[in-house]
C-alpha cells in the first residue's frame, strides 16, 4: 500500500502532503526533512526508487515539483510510478498545463483530485475521464451552494429593507 | 473547470511566498493563527465561509511545516454542517490533519455514520473517503457493516461502491474480524464479477488483502481472477477510458498478479493452462517501447507476471526464459529495469533453484555495483550476498573488498558486514577467511564493529594451524605506517597470544614484536591501551628466557600507568605489575586463551534481527511471514477449535513442536533409527538416478508388483519403531478402527529416492491425502514445505505429524491443524539444522483419520546427507595439497567395494554430481578413474571440504577401489558410506562379499565419532 504522497519543490517547499498510515506530527515533520534531503539530492538519470527505512520511496520529478509516494518493501515500483503519472495527468487535464503555482493556489483542489484517485493507500480509479467527470459534479455542487445561499442573502436583505 | 477561489486564502498565500526570509514567514504566520485563533474563539460571528477559508489557511500553514495545534474541533465541527462545501471541507481538512489516534476523531462518529446510512450519495463519498483514509479501530466496529451493506448494494452507484470497498479495506486492516461473517467468501466472489472497472480495482485490492492473510476460504475467487487476466491480457470488453498508454487497465493487471501470488498452487488443470498462457504472453510479448509511461506500464505488469511465474514454481524452461529476460534487463540502459531486474534476481534467488543461471550474470552484477545509482548499487549489493556460495564466494568477496574503498560511506557498514559474513559462510579455508576480515579492518576499520574482530579472534584461537599465520598477517599490517585503531586492537590481541610462534622468524623477535606494539600506542584511544598491556604482559611471559632489557622497559610501563585516570587501565596496570614479580603465578595467569565455546556467529545473528537491514533481507522476512501465516491461518480458521484469534499481520509466531517432544523419544527412536539405516542400504532397490522416470521404469519395479514392495517398505520402516510401536497405535485407536488398511498410491521408497536427488515433489499419496514437499537448502539449514493436501469432498480429522529426528538434525515443525479442510491444501513449513555429518535420517509420523480410517504412516525425510553438500570445483594445485596434506586414516579412507552397479565411468560421475558432489575431470591422468570434491555444512564447524577418488578397473566393473578425505573423521566416513550404498547394487544372494569395514557400523551407535573410530580401526 501507499503509506503516503509527498510533493515537495525543488526548494525543498511542501506543496502537498497526505498520510495514509498514521504518523504523529513529529514523525511528519522528520520524514519530511529526511526524504527531502535525499531525494533532492539524486542527480538527474537515476532510477526512480529510492530505499528509505525499510520502506521504498518511489519519485519522479515534474519541472520544479517533486511527486514521491512510499510504498512497502514488495509492491510494484513501475505500478506506482505510473499512478504518479497519472495523477499528473488528471492534474494537467484539470488545470490545463498545470504549473507548480496552480498547486500553491489551488492546493485544496490538489487534494480534492488525489481523493478520487487514492484511498486507503490504493488506486481508487484508473480511468481519467469518471475522476475528472466526479470533481466536476463536486464544483457544480459548490457553485451552486454558493448560489444559493447568495440568492437567499439577497431575499433577505430584500425582505429587511 | 471552474475555480471558486477564495480570494482571503490567495491573498494570504501571496503574502506568505513574499516574505523574503523565513523569519518575516514566520511573524506573518503566527499573526495569521492569531488572528484564526480569536475568529474561532467568537464562533458565532463566523459565516460559514469565513469557517471555511479558516480552516484551509490551517492546513496551508501545517503544510509549511508550523505546529497548528488548536481549531481541530471546528475542522471537525465543519463535517456536520448540513451544506455540501462546507462538509467537504471539514472532511478533507480532517483527514489531513488528524491520524487515527486524534480523539476528536470520536466525536465525529455519529455523524459520519449518519452519511454513510443517509440517502446522500455525495455524503456517502466523502464520510466513505474520510473513514477510508484515517478510520481507526473504532471506526471498524461501528461502521464496516454498513460499509458492507454498500459494497453489496446493487442500488448504489459506482463512484459509491468503490470507495466502500477500500474503506472496508481499510477497516478490515485496523480490525480482520470485521470480515469474518458467514458467506462474505461468496460476495467476494460475486464482486469479482463487477463490470465496473473502478469497482473492480478497488475490490481486487480489498481482495489482495483478504487472501495475503488468508487464502483457504478464497478459493472460488481464484479461476475468478484468472478470467479477469485473461480478459484483460487479451483486452477484450475494455472500455477506452480503462487503458492507460494502450494497456488495459495495468494496475487491475498488476493487482491480480499479486491476488493469484497468495494461493499457493493452482490445482485446476484448465484454469492453470489458461494462466500459463497468459503469463507467457506478457513474458514474451513486452517489447521495449519509446514512450516512456507505456514502457513502465507494461513493465510493471511483466515484473509482476515474473513474480507469478516464480511463485507458481513453473516449468523449468519458463524458469529460465524468467531469468533469461533478468540478465537482459540488468543491462539494458534504462535505471528502473536495471533496478528492477537486479532486485528480483535476488528475489529469484529466494524462491526456486536457479542459484546456477543467476551465476551466470555475475560479471555484470558486479558492474552494477560501480553504477553511478546508490539505488542499484544496494541492489547489486543484496543480489551479491543472496548469490554467494563456496564457489563464488572468493571472487565475490574480492569484489566487495574492491568496491569498499570507493563505497558510498552509507553503505559501508553494511558492505564489510556483509562481506565479514560471506568470508566467514564460504572460507574455502581459514587463512584467507583471516585474510579478508584483515582487509576489511586495513580499508574500512571506522565501519567494522567490533562483532567483526571479536570473531576473527574466535576463529584463531580456536584453530591452531591459523595462530602462526595470523599472527605473521597482522604483524605485516602493523608494518605500514598508517593502522586503523581496531586494526592495533586486532594485532594486540594475537601478537599477545601468539607472536612467540614466530619467535624464529626476522624481526619477530619479542623485543620487536613489543616495540611494533608499542609504537602504536600513542596514537590510540583509552579502549584500546587495557588490550596492549595485556599483549605486553603476554609477550613478557611468553619471553624464554626472560630479557631484562624488555621486561625493564614493560615493567615501566604499567609503573607509568598505575595512577592512570582510567579505571580499567590502571587496574590492569597494577594487577600485571603485581603478577610480573611474581614469576610462576603469572604463566598460570596468563596462559594462552582457552578455546572459545562454538556458536552461532554473531554477525549472522545480527542481520537475521537486524530490522529492515536491507531490502532483500525484509523480503526474506516477508516471505517468511507469508509462510508462517499459510501455516497459522488454517489453524485459525476453524470457528468450531475455539473462537478465531485475533492474529495481528506480521506479527505470527510459529508454534513449533516443541523439541521436547520428540527427546523423549530420543532414547526409543536414536536405536531404531540406526538399524533402520542398516535396513535401508538392503531394501534401496537401486540406486537412485536423476531422472524420476527411469527410476519408476527401472528394473526393479518391473521385477514385482509395486504394491508389494511399498508394503515391505512400509512394513520395513514402521517395523522399525518395534514393540513400542504397536502399544502405542492401540493406545490411540480405538478397537473398531482399523490401522492403514489405506494402500499408498504409487512406491514410497521410489518417492522418496527421487525426492533425496531434487527439491521438490510428492512425498506420499493414498486415496484422501497427498504430501507434498518442497525444500530449499542453504549450507546446513534446510526450509523444507509439507503441502498437506485433502483429496476429498470431506474432512480430514485428527491430524498429526510428529518428526522424528535423528540425533544429527534439528527439526521444527511448525503447527499441523487438527483438520484439513475438504479440497484444501495445508502448507507446514519445517525447518531442519545439520549439526554434524551422519547418514540417519528424520522420519515423518503422519497420522489422520477418514471416516472411520486411521491412517498412520512413518515416512523418511528426504533430508539426506548430500542436502548438505554444495559442489565445488577446486583447483588442481589446491586438490593436491590437500589431498597429501589429509594423509591417512581416520581424516582418508580407503576402501575396496565389491557388488557395485555396474555402470560406465560418466554415469558414475553423473551419479556423484546428481548428489552434490562435483566431478573434477582432468585430476587424475588415469582414464578409469574418477576425482571429484564438495562442501559439507553443518552448525559446528565450517564449510568441510569433501575430495573422493575412485579407481575402477575396466576389467572388473562390479568392483571399484574409493578413498575420501576430508577435516572430519565422522565425515570422512559417513561420506564414504553414503557413496558406497549409492553404488553398490541390491545383494542377490545372502552371501555376497560385504564390505569388512562395513560390518560393524549397525551396531554403532550413530551420534558417537569416538566409537565409529574404534569400529574402524578394529
Amino acid at each position: 500500500m501507499i503509506h503516503f504522497v509527498l510533493l515537495i519543490s525543488r526548494q525543498g517547499k511542501v506543496r502537498l502532503t497526505k498520510w495514509y498510515s498514521p504518523y504523529s506530527q513529529k514523525e511528519r515533520t522528520k520524514v519530511i526533512r529526511e526524504l527531502g534531503g535525499v531525494i533532492l539530492s539524486r542527480g538527474p538519470k537515476l532510477c526512480n526508487f529510492v530505499d528509505w527505512r525499510g520502506f521504498k520511496v518511489v519519485y519522479k520529478r515534474y519541472a520544479s515539483l517533486y511527486f514521491c509516494m512510499c510504498i512497502d518493501q514488495d509492491d510494484n515500483e513501475l505500478e506506482v510510478l505510473e499512478i504518479i503519472h497519472h495523477f499528473v495527468e488528471i492534474l494537467d487535464r484539470y488545470f490545463g498545463s498545470v504549473c507548480e503555482l496552480d498547486l500553491i493556489f489551488n492546493f485544496h483542489k490538489a487534494y480534492y483530485i488525489l481523493d478520487e484517485l487514492l484511498l486507503a493507500g490504493e488506486l481508487q480509479e484508473s480511468s481519467k475521464k469518471t475522476v475528472a467527470r466526479l470533481i466536476a459534479a463536486q464544483d457544480s455542487l459548490v457553485e451552486t451552494a454558493k448560489e444559493q445561499a447568495s440568492s437567499i442573502s439577497n431575499i433577505i436583505a430584500q425582505a429587511t429593507k | 473547470m471552474s475555480m471558486h477561489g477564495m480570494r482571503g486564502l490567495s491573498v494570504f498565500i501571496s503574502e506568505i511566498r513574499n516574505c523574503q526570509n523565513k523569519e518575516q514567514e514566520r511573524l506573518r504566520i503566527d499573526k495569521e493563527l492569531g488572528n484564526v485563533r480569536n475568529r474561532f474563539k467568537n464562533e458565532k460571528g463566523l459565516t460559514p465561509y469565513e469557517k471555511k477559508k479558516y480552516v484551509w489557511k490551517m492546513l496551508y500553514i501545517y503544510m509549511l511545516g508550523y505546529d497548528v495545534d488548536f481549531g481541530h474541533m471546528e475542522t471537525v465541527s465543519l463535517i456536520s454542517a448540513p451544506k455540501y462545501p462546507e462538509k467537504q471541507v471539514g472532511y478533507i481538512v480532517t483527514s489531513c490533519l488528524l491520524n487515527e489516534n486524534h480523539d476528536f476523531l470520536r466525536l465525529a462518529i455519529n455523524t459520519v455514520r449518519n452519511d454513510i446510512i443517509g440517502r446522500n450519495e455525495t455524503f456517502q463519498c466523502l464520510a466513505l473517503t474520510m473513514v477510508g483514509n484515517i478510520g481507526g479501530r473504532e471506526f471498524a466496529e461501528s461502521l464496516a457493516p454498513d460499509v458492507q451493506k454498500l459494497l453489496l448494494s446493487s442500488s448504489c452507484r459506482p463512484l459509491v461502491r468503490k470507495k466502500a470497498a477500500l474503506c472496508l479495506l481499510r477497516l478490515y486492516r485496523k480490525n480482520p474480524d470485521i470480515v469474518n461473517v458467514d458467506g462474505w467468501a461468496d460476495r467476494m466472489a460475486q464482486l469479482l464479477d463487477e463490470r465496473d472497472l473502478g469497482v473492480l480495482t478497488s475490490s481486487m485490492s480489498l481482495l489482495v488483502a483478504l487472501v495475503s492473510n488468508n487464502h483457504e476460504v478464497y478459493w472460488s475467487c481464484l479461476p475468478k481472477c484468472v478470467k479477469i487476466l485473461e480478459r484483460l491480457a487479451r483486452n477484450q470488453d475494455v472500455p477506452q477510458e480503462y487503458t492507460y498508454y494502450g494497456i488495459p487497465s495495468p494496475w487491475l493487471q498488476v493487482k491480480t498478479m499479486r491476488a493469484l501470488q497468495y494461493f499457493p498452487t493452482i490445482e485446476d488443470p484448465n484454469t492453470r493452462r489458461t494462466l500459463f498462457e497468459v503469463l507467457q504472453r506478457i513474458l514474451m510479448g513486452t517489447d521495449v517501447v519509446k514512450n516512456v509511461n507505456k514502457n513502465n506500464a507494461s513493465h510493471a505488469v511483466l515484473f509482476e507476471a515474473l513474480a507469478l511465474v516464480m511463485h507458481l514454481d513453473a516449468e523449468k524452461e519458463m524458469m529460465s526464459q524468467c531469468v533469461a529476460l533478468l540478465g537482459k534487463f540488468i543491462a539494458v540502459r534504462e535505471p528502473n529495469i536495471r533496478y528492477l531486474g537486479l532486485e528480483n534476481m535476488t528475489r529469484m534467488l529466494m524462491v526456486t533453484d536457479v542459484q546456477e543461471i543467476i551465476k551466470r550474470h555475475q560479471a555484470q552484477i558486479i558492474t552494477s555495483l560501480k553504477d553511478p545509482d546508490v539505488s542499484i548499487r544496494r541492489r547489486a549489493l543484496d543480489l551479491l550476498y543472496g548469490m554467494c556460495d563456496v564457489t563464488n564466494a572468493k571472487d565475490i568477496v574480492e569484489e566487495l573488498l574492491q568496491y569498499l574503498s570507493s563505497a558510498d560511506f552509507t553503505m559501508r557498514e553494511e558492505l564489510s558486514l556483509k562481506a565479514a559474513i560471506l568470508a566467514e559462510k564460504f572460507a574455502p579455508d581459514l587463512s584467507w577467511y583471516v585474510d579478508v576480515i584483515l582487509q576489511l579492518i586495513d580499508k574500512a576499520g571506522d565501519f567494522i564493529s567490533d562483532d567483526i574482530w571479536f570473531r576473527v579472534v574466535q576463529f584463531v584461537t580456536n584453530n591452531d594451524d591459523l595462530q602462526p599465520y595470523a599472527a605473521a598477517k597482522v604483524k605485516e599490517y602493523l608494518d605500514k605506517s598508517a593502522v586503523h585503531e581496531t586494526m592495533v586492537k586486532v594485532s594486540a590481541y594475537i601478537l599477545g597470544e601468539y607472536s612467540h610462534l614466530l619467535a624464529r622468524r626476522p624481526g619477530c623477535s619479542p623485543k620487536e614484536i613489543f616495540s611494533l606494539l608499542h609504537e602504536k600506542l600513542p596514537t590510540v584511544s583509552t579502549t584500546t591501551i587495557p588490550i596492549l598491556l595485556s599483549a605486553y604482559a603476554k609477550i613478557l611471559m611468553h619471553t624464554q628466557p626472560p630479557d631484562q632489557e624488555l621486561q625493564s622497559q614493560i615493567w615501566s610501563i604499567f609503573n607509568k600507568y598505575e595512577s592512570c585516570i582510567d579505571a580499567e587501565i590502571q587496574q590492569r596496570a597494577v594487577e600485571y605489575l603485581a603478577l610480573c614479580q611474581r614469576g610462576a603465578a603469572l604463566m598460570d595467569i596468563l596462559a594462552e586463551m582457552p578455546k572459545f565455546p562454538e556458536r552461532k556467529s554473531s554477525l549472522i545473528k545480527r542481520t537475521e534481527y537486524s530490522e529492515g537491514d536491507t531490502a532483500e533481507q525484509s523480503a526474506i522476512k516477508l516471505r517468511a511471514q507469508q509462510q508462517t501465516s499459510n501455516a497459522l491461518v488454517v489453524t485459525d480458521q476453524h470457528p468450531a477449535n475455539g473462537a478465531t484469534s485475533p492474529v495481528p499481520v506480521g506479527q505470527l509466531s510459529l508454534v513449533k513442536v516443541p523439541s521436547m517432544m520428540t527427546t523423549e523419544n530420543d532414547t526409543s527412536t536414536d536405536h531404531p533409527l540406526s538399524q533402520q539405516n542398516g535396513a535401508l542400504s538392503n531394501v534401496d532397490p537401486q540406486p537412485p538416478s536423476a531422472d524420476l522416470l527411469s527410476d519408476i521404469l527401472g528394473p526393479l519395479a518391473i521385477e514385482g508388483p509395486p504394491g508389494a514392495t511399498v508394503q515391505s517398505e512400509h512394513n520395513a520402516v514402521s517395523g522399525l519403531e518395534g514393540g513400542s510401536d504397536a502399544a502405542d497405535g492401540s493406545a490411540i485407536v480405538p478397537v473398531d478402527e482399523q490401522t492403514n488398511t489405506v494402500q499408498p498410491i504409487g512406491n514410497i521408497a521410489e518417492r522418496f529416492h527421487a525426492l533425496c536427488l531434487k527439491d521438490s515433489g510428492v512425498l506420499y499419496e493414498d486415496p484422501y491425502i497427498q504430501i507434498g514437499i518442497k525444500a530449499e537448502w542453504r549450507g546446513h539449514h534446510g526450509r523444507l514445505v509439507l503441502f498437506l493436501g485433502n483429496k476429498n469432498t470431506a474432512p480430514l480429522v485428527s491430524v498429526q505429524a510428529i518428526i522424528l529426528p535423528p540425533a544429527h538434525l534439528k527439526v521444527e515443525l511448525s503447527l499441523v491443524p487438527d483438520t484439513i479442510p475438504p479440497r484444501a491444501q495445508v502448507q507446514c513449513p519445517l525447518e531442519v539444522v545439520n549439526l554434524r555429518p551422519s547418514r540417519d535420517m528424520a522420519v515423518l509420523d503422519f497420522s489422520y483419520k477418514f471416516g472411520t480410517n486411521m491412517v498412520n504412516v512413518k515416512l523418511r525425510l528426504p533430508a539426506t546427507l548430500n542436502k548438505f553438500l554444495q559442489p565445488i570445483q577446486v583447483p588442481a594445485e589446491e586438490f593436491f595439497s590437500q589431498w597429501r596434506s589429509l594423509s591417512g586414516p581416520p581424516l582418508k579412507l580407503q576402501e575396496v567395494i565389491r557388488g557395485i552397479r555396474p555402470m560406465p565411468l560418466p554415469e558414475m560421475a553423473n551419479l556423484l554430481n546428481s548428489f552434490r558432489i562435483m566431478n573434477c575431470p582432468g585430476l587424475d591422468p588415469n582414464p578409469n578413474n574418477l576425482v571429484a570434491s564438495t562442501t559439507f555444512y553443518s552448525e559446528s564447524r565450517p564449510a568441510m571440504l569433501c575430495l573422493v577418488r575412485i579407481e575402477t578397473d575396466p576389467a572388473d566393473r562390479t568392483q571399484l577401489r574409493m578413498t575420501l578425505a576430508s577435516g572430519d573423521p565422522t565425515l570422512t566416513f559417513e561420506l564414504k558410506e553414503f557413496i558406497k550404498e549409492q553404488l553398490i547394487s541390491i545383494p542377490t544372494a545372502p552371501q555376497s562379499p560385504a564390505p569388512p569395514a562395513a560390518q560393524p557400523t549397525p551396531q554403532i551407535p550413530p551420534n558417537d565419532p569416538a566409537a565409529i573410530l574404534a569400529g574402524l580401526l578394529s
